[in-house]
């Protein structure tokens, strides 16, 4: 298995408080894994730190072969990963559509001139592709409706398709079924199941909703204080007593 | 029917034909102004065109990249004194103006710097500070103001048999117009976008691929190379330059313009650098009152209409194409 993004010995701190502590987590091209952990363990850290927004203290981040630490997120994204948020940052006063078409931005081919004269050739060529992303993720009447009118199911949607408008071959999800109803989790599970079928997407995720992530992943991570704690399948690692211990205490 | 039948034809300047008849009427009702109003209108009009840029530039900065600035007096001053030195070099007008733009621009550029470390009020603090500095280095240096007796900008020469004022007039509104189409162009394009995002969410527009050192300084370029222009038209209208033309009050008046007409707006930006042309005009009698009123008008305006005159305007639009149903 050629790793797509290995993770070593990473640490970060805030001050006097250990946010992680040389953790190590390697993902294959084409896998779904599943970050667990209570409120506070270090999963969104970790995301920060793949995606450039922190500078961890220590450890190695590799991408493709090629390390990503010291870049800025737009060049890891360029790279190649994408991610969505736990709590929504959606561009709120564009259109749906043209939130889809930021997430276009790095495949532009930009030119000033072409920009102040409306030349909207490159426009109309991603405008292609996002349709497809509104069309696979059912957004057709939100096309043109701004973000901020739209239910909070709807934004989740957005933020995905936003995501996915990047051409990632990683795609990071925060807590991805977080606040929906059952039956907007279920739907957004089919996708991500279908982003990794569809667009050959591996994913990793942060999920609270243990039932949807171990449905979706083929492996499971475990994080408690910033410390790896199991790792295994989904089934090995919620039997795992450290795992428990963490949840429910001793 | 209103029906969109391809991409592109989604993205034109102007869809409908009724739009493109009003837009044609606008135009050529202010084309024939100097043939019915009194010339003092003419020349009120001149103003409100040279002001319209610049308060584009500054909606630019402010209401689309969400990057407040305090400084533009000082960009306003850079322009006008570029325009003004260049004029009486023997420059001609259009590439003096070219240059009082570009100088404007670079300073804009590297007044950005800050931006891409402070935020909000810290860099409102940060600008305003650069303004400052710029009216005191101009209001010191006699080889840079002309001394005491000011800067004379040598006037236009009129063509065509029409008056001086009608002749500024044309040009003016010529150079409106490009301003405004242009701007209306780049804030639809992935650049107005990437403003955009940065200004709603800077972390999740950098996570979308948006570098933001990059584009904060574009914006900041952009903008002040618009006041740099406002600048050197101003210079050429008033034709004659003094650092105290350029003080904070000249910054504070962009932003009340800014504020009335409408953040992110283009007509809005149009119809705020009327109103704060036009207010003073029509208060001379009073003009202590001016700003009073100015600020009463930005709290009367931030509680009841945050999006301005433009905001009025959409929502006039949206009863009449509703009527008679509502």
């Amino acid at each position: 298995m050629g790793g797509l993004l290995e993770v070593k010995d990473l640490s970060l701190s805030f001050g006097g408080i250990k946010a992680l502590a040389g953790v190590g987590v390697a993902i294959a091209e084409g896998e779904t894994l599943a970050v667990i952990g209570p409120n506070g363990s270090g999963k969104t850290s970790l995301f920060n730190c793949v995606t450039g927004i922190y500078r961890p203290v220590t450890g190695t981040i590799t991408f493709k072969g090629e390390s990503l630490l010291g870049l800025s997120p737009d060049a890891v994204t360029r790279r190649g990963v994408a991610r969505t948020f736990q709590n929504l940052r959606l561009f709120l006063n564009m259109s749906v559509l043209d939130n889809l078409l930021v997430g276009r931005h790095l495949h532009f081919k930009k030119n000033l001139l072409h920009a102040a004269l409306r030349m909207r050739s490159e426009e109309v060529r991603h405008r292609r592709r996002c349709e497809e992303i509104i069309e696979f993720l059912n957004l057709e009447p939100y096309r043109k409706s701004r973000v901020a009118d739209c239910p909070f199911g709807v934004q989740k949607k957005i933020e995905l398709g936003r995501a996915l408008a990047t051409e990632p071959r990683l795609l990071l999800l925060d807590e991805p079924v977080s606040g929906l109803t059952a039956e907007e989790k279920e739907e957004v599970s089919y996708w991500i199941h279908e982003v990794r079928g569809r667009f050959g997407i591996t994913v990793l995720l942060v999920e609270h909703d243990l039932r949807v992530a171990s449905r979706l992943a083929n492996r499971m991570v475990a994080l408690d204080h910033g410390v790896k704690i199991a790792e295994g399948t989904p089934a090995e690692v919620q039997r795992h007593p450290e795992v428990i211990r963490a949840y429910l205490g001793e | 029917m209103d029906l969109v039948e391809s991409y592109r034809d989604d993205l034109r300047f102007a869809r409908k034909p009724l739009t493109w008849i009003l837009l044609g009427m606008l135009v050529a009702g202010l084309l024939a102004l100097p043939w019915y109003a009194h010339a003092s209108w003419v020349v009120r009009f001149t103003v409100i065109a040279l002001y319209a840029i610049g308060v584009m530039g500054q909606n630019i900065l402010i209401g689309y990249t969400g990057q407040i600035s305090f400084g533009q007096a000082g960009f306003l001053a850079i322009g006008a004194y570029t325009f003004g030195h260049l004029k009486l070099l023997g420059v001609p007008f259009f590439l003096a103006l070219l240059g009082a733009g570009l100088t404007a621009g670079l300073a804009g550029a590297v007044v950005g710097f800050p931006s891409i470390r402070l935020k909000g009020p810290y860099l409102a603090i940060a600008t305003l500070g650069f303004g400052i500095a710029v009216y005191q280095i101009f209001a010191n240096s006699e080889i840079l103001s002309g001394g005491r007796s000011g800067l004379p900008v040598p006037k236009l020469e009129p063509a065509f048999g029409l008056t001086r004022e009608v002749y500024v007039y044309y040009i003016y509104l010529g150079l409106l117009l490009a301003f405004t189409i242009v701007t209306y162009n780049l804030v639809s394009s992935y650049v107005g976008r990437a403003f955009v995002a940065i200004r709603d969410s800077d972390i999740a527009a950098e996570v979308m691929g948006v570098n933001l050192t990059r584009y904060k300084l574009l914006a900041f370029a952009v903008s002040s190379f618009y006041t740099g222009v406002h600048g050197g038209l101003f210079a050429q209208f008033l034709g004659h330059l003094e650092p105290q033309t350029f003080n904070i009050g000249e910054s504070l008046t962009l932003f009340v313009a800014v504020i009335v007409g409408g953040l992110a707006s283009v007509e809005g930006s149009i119809l705020g650098a009327a109103f704060v042309i036009l207010v003073p005009t029509l208060l001379s009698e009073y003009r202590w009152f001016v700003p009073v009123l100015f600020g009463l008008t930005i709290l009367l305006v931030l509680i009841f209409e945050p999006l301005g005159l433009a905001g009025r305007w959409l929502k006039s639009r949206l009863y009449f194409q509703l009527w008679p149903f509502r």
